[in-house]
């Protein structure tokens, strides 16, 4: 094995190389915002209101996306259906094209002029410019993390159990309530969790569709394009740390859930 | 009574052709069949989670074969239990019960008494994970019985288990076959099979191919397939005499054999395995209180030993090394002493 060293050493090297690539301009972005500078931001009302906006949005567009999102994975995970290679491939898309373009495309769908537009308007809900706009925009480019996190939990799932339920009497929505779905909840909740996290990370789709109201993201860009780095940085800092709090609360509860389990 | 008939299953790379048994109602009814000669394929298409594409399953009188699962009154017990991990014994055993609506006092009082039947009502706060393979198979038993089912169906439910376990799960499922439940059991075990079946259904390359009693079966094999199958070289009808203590004589034609059984005397078939019989030149002291003399009438190769026939008045098959067989210098025509004891002889009664 001793030959292997110096092998070894050079992917040691290497990956604290990545590691630094990545810590290095956060810390310097803390390090850079004094905590004066840190707490007036926060306690700034344009701040504090875009954080709430971005945060409830994703969230939104996470819970409402997924009503739809975890009985469509179920399917992809078991049954087999012309094109599935294809549809799994559309699935997919959203990462794989640039996230203003994705902006273009909803854009393209929901403005005034288009049929869904003018329904939408009709019954009281704009997406130009408004919080169901950011929600749109935000499920559009996050919705592959949870339908591919929450296919591979219920392929998972050996078929036999639901099998064993359906011969003991119980419903297929039954089946699925009672047993798919708890038995994959841990891959569904990492990708709600991922979802969650990517639809509060997007920039590019949002900022077409909604560039007002703000949510952070767009505000971070507006105070760098208004009034520079300076201005811009204690907003993603305070932006970074309530993301950063929620994605560890919520990873703690998953793993809580996880040892309940074992 | 459970009727099946030319059914037909493609399942690509396998199939089931024309299959065709009847399983009685109150009858242990086992399917023997090497594995992936289709015996959990058919489990399967009678309990409904593989449609056939012909054929007819009638049960107690009503065709079953286009029905949904749920409503097929067959209970299904899988080779690996199939218990949901993330429920409690109890609420896998309630599991069938709420799915049909009972309310909450007669599930306890149901779980409650299916725990009792299959010996698990101290197991019912624990998890699926920490159970052995024995307490899975009693829980999987007692969640399939929940509903009552018109037939039991259950794949290979004793293969898994050691063996004192399995003595174990063959007096449960008797007794629970005797209180009237319809069961058919798959199953690659002929040993199982002889000790357990009311009548057996030998499956080959997807189809059933002989069906009858042990006795039947073993005895007078349909085909060569089956009487290689069986593998059971040694097997008898006859009568059990004697009472009192458990040693008592089986008797073949004018042959005693003694046999170690708690069972009550009258008709039935004796068992014994062809490694358990010893050759020798002179009668020994032993523990073996069988020994019968007689002559050589074939020496077949068999793996990597060679089996020897003795014709001893009864047909004994005896299973010894090639060493051994040279050394003895055994051959056809020579005499021979075969020996075995009482407790390496099964009792099956008729």
């Amino acid at each position: 094995m001793t030959r292997f060293q110096p092998l070894k050493l050079l992917f040691i090297f290497l990956g604290g190389l990545l590691l630094m690539f990545i810590i290095a301009p956060l810390a310097g972005m803390f390090l850079a915002t004094s905590p004066a500078e840190f707490f007036d931001t926060a306690a700034e009302k344009e701040v504090a209101e875009s954080i709430w906006l971005t945060l409830w949005t994703s969230m939104a567009a996470t819970l409402i996306f997924a009503i739809a999102a975890i009985p469509f994975a179920w399917i992809l995970a078991r049954k087999k259906f012309p094109f599935k290679r294809l549809v799994s491939a559309i699935i997919d898309v959203p990462v794989v094209i640039p996230h203003s373009a994705a902006g273009i495309a909803i854009l393209g769908f929901v403005s005034r002029d288009t049929a869904i537009g003018r329904l939408g308007e009709q019954i009281g809900l704009g997406f130009i410019g408004t919080p169901a706009g950011i929600i749109l925009a935000m499920a559009f480019v996050s919705i592959p993390f949870l339908v591919n996190a929450a296919r591979d939990g219920f392929s998972a799932v050996p078929e036999k159990l639901e099998k064993a339920a359906l011969n003991l009497g119980a419903s297929p929505a039954r089946v699925f309530i009672t047993i798919s779905l708890p038995l994959a909840w841990r891959s569904i909740l990492s990708g709600l969790i991922m979802m969650w996290a990517r639809g509060m990370s997007e920039f590019g789709a949002v900022v077409i569709i909604a560039y007002h109201p703000m949510i952070t993201p767009v505000l971070i860009y507006e105070r760098f394009g208004s009034f520079g780095l300076s201005y811009a940085r204690p907003v993603a800092v305070v932006f970074i740390c309530v993301c950063l709090f929620f994605f560890a609360v919520l990873r703690m509860l998953s793993n809580r859930y996880e040892d309940a389990e074992n | 009574m459970l009727k099946i008939e030319n059914v037909n299953v493609d399942l690509g790379k396998f199939s089931l052709r024309e299959v065709n048994f009847r399983v009685n109602s109150g009858e242990y009814f086992v399917l023997l069949g090497m594995s992936g000669a289709g015996k959990s394929v058919l489990l399967q298409v009678i309990g409904g989670l593989i449609r056939s594409e012909s054929g007819s399953i009638t049960l107690d009188g009503r065709e079953i074969s286009r029905e949904k699962v749920q409503g097929r009154g067959v209970g299904l017990v899988f080779q690996d239990s199939a218990l949901f991990p993330h429920m409690s014994v109890y609420n896998n055993i309630a599991y069938p019960l709420r799915s049909k609506g009972y309310g909450r006092a007669e599930i306890r009082g149901r779980v409650k008494r299916l725990a009792e039947v299959t010996n698990v009502a101290h197991l019912l706060g624990r998890f699926p994970a920490n159970l052995s393979g024995g307490e899975k198979q009693r829980v999987a038993l007692a969640r399939a019985m929940a509903l009552k089912p018109r037939c039991l169906l259950l794949d290979e439910p004793i293969s898994s288990l050691d063996v004192q376990l399995r003595r174990d799960m063959r007096l449960l499922l008797r007794n629970i076959n005797s209180q009237g439940q319809t069961i058919v059991h798959v199953t690659h075990d002929y040993e199982e099979a002889a000790l357990l079946a009311d009548r057996i259904g030998v499956i080959e390359n997807g189809t059933v191919v002989q069906t009858g009693t042990p006795g039947e079966v073993f005895l007078h094999p349909a085909s060569e397939f089956v009487a290689n199958f069986a593998g059971i070289r040694n097997f008898f009808e006859g009568k059990l005499i004697g009472s009192g203590s458990s040693l008592k004589q089986f008797v073949v034609r004018d042959k005693k054999i003694s046999v170690l059984t708690a069972e009550p005397a009258g008709k039935g078939y004796i068992t014994l395995r062809a490694e358990d019989i010893t050759l020798s030149g002179n009668r020994t002291d032993s523990s073996a209180a069988n020994s019968f003399y007689g002559t050589v009438v074939s020496v077949d190769p068999a793996g990597l030993g060679v089996e020897v026939t003795v014709d001893a008045g009864i047909k004994l098959c005896a299973l010894v090394s090639r060493e051994s067989a040279a050394g003895m210098g055994i051959s056809r025509g020579s005499a021979i002493w075969a020996s075995f004891k009482a407790t390496a002889v099964k009792y099956i009664p008729g």
